[in-house]
Parts: structure tokens; C-alpha cells; sequence
């Protein structure tokens, strides 16, 4: 590293800890803390959002998997757009945020729970959270380690450890404040390293529509060629295994949809877009940021900023993507991205250090750090308030002196099973997208028709949303374990048990477990709801009226 | 986009217009809802115990 380089990383990290110490001063009380006062700018709040649900995961990750499957990925933009960010904005931020100041609500299963008046639903919520959130975390760390990797040359668990001690203590200090002020400043640095990105990258292929259009040529080259080789020939895991793969799945080109209901599709469209797209509106980590601004305005200036910032971030990146293939195969002996990088969550890290000057890769490492410490620091406070105000405060007493303690403890805690997945899951294919994926699929199942239910549907009982909560656990969790191609297969459960890799086979093995347990969760609600008590009047009242 | 087939070209064209939707609402709605009642949010804390209370 030279001087300017050592200077700017110095700057960084003091304007950091001075936005953290700022979240400190400015956290005086548990809503502080929790949900940053409830009045924040709708551009800090947009941003924050934004920067919290653009990961690495989703820069490294799912730009690593462009390169593998192209531009179908886009699916995944639109969803992120127009599910994340307008509905969510648009339909749920305003009813969340009243009901949140109306039940005087601090996170997202204290929502549910007040909603409900249910101790169990809070509970059960906060351990869900406790309990699977580290797998996306996990992946979050993968994705910005890598980076750091690749740019500084440093050892993997060296890199891992320096960004985890420097995203927990600004956590710790500032509380939501902090978090968000940060994601603010790491939103802008994303931005405007994405949109010199594109401009870049696309001026070295020739243009857009050039670049877009040269990859079914590559495709041709480099790929069709293993359309008459037998998998088995190809080492496992290898670059050439997995385009092969891409192939026996239904893909036809990096610019083309796989084949109608091939298992490339439903991979694309089930889990790739639906579950994640989806899955994004019960995030509980995004859900609480509905609750720190204090009017509907906020919320609608939010949706502007954030459909901007969604589409400069993964419309950009899964396209860039995707013409890494071009790039590589011009410059770097008529190879393809994964030939050349050696596998999906390298390409990015590599393509920008090898193809890009040195003064952006710098520019560029802040902004994957940018991403990686803003949906991390949310993650950890996320899964903090999970430990000390959903389960700790509620098992062992309210109003606990003791529970912000806890809350801080149980951010440490859950960054060292987050560290240690991370040291575990490195070595796995595509696990980046493949663990979002799945943590986006959960939350989608568990909690979304508890939470649909309790904003919209005031016939919807607390026994309706623990039954909801309960099937949507179960089957999702059966579905991974015993059905999906590579959850079930990796796992073992059911080759342990069974003798087999998964109870099912054919295509359906490729439906994402949010497909299948999301309809039944959400009928769960509807038909328990329907059979047991409505709840109290008062209840209602003090739910649904100011 | 000529390069895309019809299942890709739609997905690229679908973000552009979602992004496009989000820019004009936000625009339209900016400033829309000043009439509506703000909640006291800064009565948070010293309601806590009472909430608690009546929420069990």
C-alpha cells in the first residue's frame, strides 16, 4: 500500500468511529438504542435500508453467479425493486410504523408478539432469528473477506477477524443510530463506485449493447464446446463442471432464460428470485427501519432514493457480471470468467483487480467493506435485540436493567458463530448467494403471513399466527433437510437417514423451500385464524386506532 | 437490448420501469402527507411501563 492509499483507509475508519461515537451521544434510551429514536431522514433511512439489504452477498456473491448464469439474474433485480423496495415502502412501511408506536414495539418480533399478545411469538421469533441469521451473516463475511483477500493479499482469517473487531465496535457503541449513520455514508461510497463501474467496464468492452452482445459468442467458445462431454469426466466443483452443470440444468446462454420449467429455471426463478425478492419484506433487520422515521413523507422520499440505489446496485453489478465473460475472454487467452477466476465468489474480487486500474480496485474495496460492514453491523443488532430484548427481557423479566447489557453481549456472541460459519463455509461453492437464498427463504415462510395478517386482517388470532409461525419452521426446514437438491444433499440428514439424498426426486427437487412453505404457512393462518376466538376488541383497538 | 431473448429483455425492462415507478411516486408523494396525524413517537419511553402493563 502506498501513502495516499494508507491515508484514505485512516479517514475511513475515523469518520467511522466518529459516526459511532455520534450514534453513542445521541442514544439517551432502549428506543435509541433499538430503533433509533423513531425520527430519522428519510435519506439516512432509504440508505440504510439500502446499504443493509445490498450485501456483499449480493455484489460478490450473486455477480459471481451472473458470471456463472448471466443475465436471468436481472429477474432478481426487478423483484428487488419492485417487491423491496415499492411494496415494502409503499404498502408496509406506514401500517408497521404506526402499529410499532402504537404497541410501543423496539424490534420485529416484539411486533408480532404485542400484536398478537403473545410472549411466545416474540420469543419464538427472536430464537428464529438467533438461530438462522448467522447462516446469512456468515455469507456476508465470505463476500467482503474475499475482497480483502484478493486486494491486500493477506491471510483469509487475518481479514475476516480485522472487519468483524472493526463493524463491533461501532455496533456496540451507537446502537441503531450508529448503524445507520454509517450505512449512510457506506450507501453514498456504494453508489458511486457502482455507477463508475458501469461506465468503466462497459467503455473496455465496447458499449453496452456491444459488450451484451459479444457474450454469445464467448458462450459459444467456451462453453457450448462441453455440450457432448459427460460431467463425470470433470473434476467436481471445477469451472468447467459447473458450466456443464449450467447446461444440463437448461441454460442456453449467458443473454437467454434457461428452458422452461428446467431445473434452471426453477432454480432462477423459485430461489433465486422469488425467494430472495420475497423474502426481503420479512427481513426483521429491514422491518425495524419502518419504524425509526416519524411520518409517511419520510417513507415516500425513501422510495425514491431506494429504487435508485437498488437498481445502481444489483442492475449494475449482475450485468457486469455477466460481461466479465467477455472481458476475460479478450484479454486473458480466450477464457471464460470462471475458467479464468477458478470459481463463482472469486470472479468479482478478481475481474476488479486484474481489469480495472489500481486507484478504482482501492475505490472499490471500500465500497464491497462499505456493503459488508453495513448489512453486518445491521445483522449484529439485528440478532442482539433478538437475544437481549426478545428472549432474554422476556424470559426474565420486563424492564430488565440488565437487558442492553445482554443485547451487547448477545452481539459478540452472535458475531463469533457468524466468524466461525464463515471460517467453515469458505471453501463452498456459490455458498454466498446459495446461504441468502436460504436465510431470505426462512424468514419469507416463518414470518410473512404473521406479519401480513397482523397489519392487514384483524380476524387473524394469535393461535392462527404461532400455527402459521410453527408449519412454516417445520416444512421449510424439512425441505432443506430431506428435499432440496443442495441443501439436502450437503446436509446429509437424509442420506444418513434415509439412504438417500433427497425423499423426492425429478424437477420438484429444484423448487425453492419458500414455494412450498409459504403458501402453507400463509393458509395455516387463514384456516386456524377462521376456527379459533377472535381477539379481545381492546386488543384490536389498541393495534389499529391512534 | 436486441441481444436478449424475450424471458431476460423482460426482466431488464421490468427493473428499469420499477426503478422508474419508484423515482415518480416518490416525487408525487414528497411532501403528500403532511395532513396526516404524526404519532408521538418521543412518548415511547415514558409509556413503556404502561404498555407493558396492558399488554401483559
Amino acid at each position: 500500500m502506498n501513502l495516499i492509499e494508507n491515508i484514505v483507509i485512516i479517514v475511513y475508519l475515523a469518520v467511522l468511529a466518529y459516526l459511532g461515537y455520534v450514534g453513542y451521544k445521541q442514544t439517551k434510551s432502549s428506543a435509541d438504542y433499538l430503533i433509533a429514536g423513531g425520527d430519522t431522514h428519510p435519506f439516512v433511512m432509504a440508505l440504510s435500508y439500502g446499504a443493509t439489504f445490498i450485501s456483499t452477498a449480493a455484489i460478490v456473491g450473486f455477480g459471481g453467479v451472473a458470471a456463472w448464469l448471466g443475465n436471468s439474474l436481472l429477474w432478481l433485480t426487478f423483484c428487488n425493486i419492485f417487491i423491496g423496495v415499492f411494496i415494502a415502502f409503499v404498502f408496509l412501511g406506514n401500517p408497521t410504523r404506526k402499529m410499532g408506536i402504537r404497541l410501543n414495539a423496539h424490534t420485529f418480533p416484539e411486533l408480532l408478539g404485542r400484536r398478537f399478545h403473545s410472549k411466545f411469538i416474540q420469543v419464538f421469533g427472536g430464537v428464529l432469528i438467533t438461530i438462522f441469521m448467522p447462516l446469512y451473516t456468515s455469507a456476508v463475511l465470505i463476500g467482503g473477506t474475499e475482497f480483502l483477500v484478493a486486494y491486500f493479499h493477506v491471510d483469509y482469517h487475518i481479514a475476516l477477524l480485522v472487519m468483524s473487531v472493526i463493524v463491533t465496535g461501532y455496533v456496540l457503541a451507537g446502537g441503531l443510530k450508529g448503524v445507520m449513520l454509517t450505512d449512510a455514508l457506506q450507501g453514498v461510497i456504494m453508489f458511486v463506485a457502482m455507477i463508475i463501474l458501469m461506465v468503466m467496464v462497459f467503455n473496455a468492452i465496447g458499449g453496452v449493447d456491444v459488450g451484451l452482445s459479444k457474450l454469445e459468442m464467448v458462450w459459444d467458445k467456451t462453453v457450448a464446446p462441453l455440450l457432448h462431454v459427460n460431467i463425470k469426466e470433470l473434476a467436481a466443483g471445477s469451472p468447467d463442471f459447473l458450466m456443464k452443470l449450467s447446461m444440463n440444468w437448461g441454460f442456453q446462454g449467458w443473454n437467454k432464460m434457461p428452458v422452461f420449467l428446467s431445473e434452471g429455471w426453477l432454480f432462477i426463478i423459485t430461489t433465486i428470485a422469488m425467494g430472495v425478492g420475497v423474502g426481503v419484506l420479512a427481513q426483521p433487520q429491514l422491518v425495524v427501519r419502518f419504524m425509526t422515521v416519524k411520518s409517511k413523507n419520510e417513507l415516500n422520499r425513501a422510495v425514491l432514493i431506494g429504487g435508485v440505489f437498488i437498481i445502481a446496485m444489483t442492475g449494475i453489478i449482475y450485468l457486469v457480471g455477466s460481461v466479465t465473460n467477455v472481458w476475460y475472454y479478450e484479454f486473458n487467452e480466450g477464457k471464460n470468467a470462471l475458467q479464468s477466476t477458478g470459481g463463482i465468489g472469486k470472479v468479482i474480487p478478481h475481474f476488479i483487480n486484474a481489469a480495472m486500474p489500481k486507484w478504482f480496485a482501492f475505490i472499490f474495496l471500500f465500497a464491497l467493506i462499505s456493503a459488508a460492514m453495513s448489512t453486518l453491523s445491521s445483522q449484529f443488532h439485528a440478532m442482539g435485540t433478538a437475544i437481549g430484548r426478545d428472549v432474554f427481557e422476556q424470559l426474565a423479566g420486563k424492564n430488565n436493567p440488565n437487558s442492553l447489557l445482554i443485547t451487547r453481549v448477545g452481539i459478540i456472541v452472535m458475531i463469533v458463530i457468524s466468524v466461525s460459519l464463515a471460517y467453515v463455509f469458505d471453501k463452498q461453492p456459490a455458498i454466498i448467494a446459495r446461504s441468502t437464498a436460504i436465510f431470505f427463504a426462512l424468514c419469507a415462510s416463518i414470518f410473512l403471513p404473521t406479519y401480513f395478517g397482523g397489519l392487514f386482517w384483524k380476524r387473524m388470532t394469535k393461535k392462527g399466527a404461532i400455527a402459521s409461525m410453527i408449519v412454516g419452521t417445520v416444512v421449510t426446514t424439512f425441505w432443506l433437510l430431506f428435499v432440496h437438491f443442495q441443501e439436502a444433499k450437503q446436509l446429509g440428514v437424509a442420506k444418513m437417514l434415509f439412504g438417500v439424498d433427497s425423499l423426492l426426486s425429478g424437477k420438484i427437487i429444484f423448487v425453492d423451500a419458500m414455494m412450498i412453505a409459504l403458501p402453507l404457512s400463509a393458509l395455516t393462518a387463514v384456516i386456524v385464524s377462521l376456527m379459533t376466538k377472535p381477539e379481545s376488541a381492546t386488543l384490536i383497538k389498541k393495534c389499529f386506532e391512534d | 437490448m436486441g441481444t436478449f431473448d424475450l424471458g431476460v429483455g423482460a426482466a431488464f425492462w421490468l427493473m428499469n420501469a420499477s426503478a422508474l415507478l419508484c423515482v415518480i411516486y416518490g416525487v408525487i408523494n414528497w411532501n403528500k402527507d403532511k395532513e396526516e396525524k404524526v404519532l408521538n413517537t418521543k412518548s415511547w419511553e415514558k409509556d413503556e411501563a404502561k404498555m407493558t402493563k396492558d399488554l401483559g
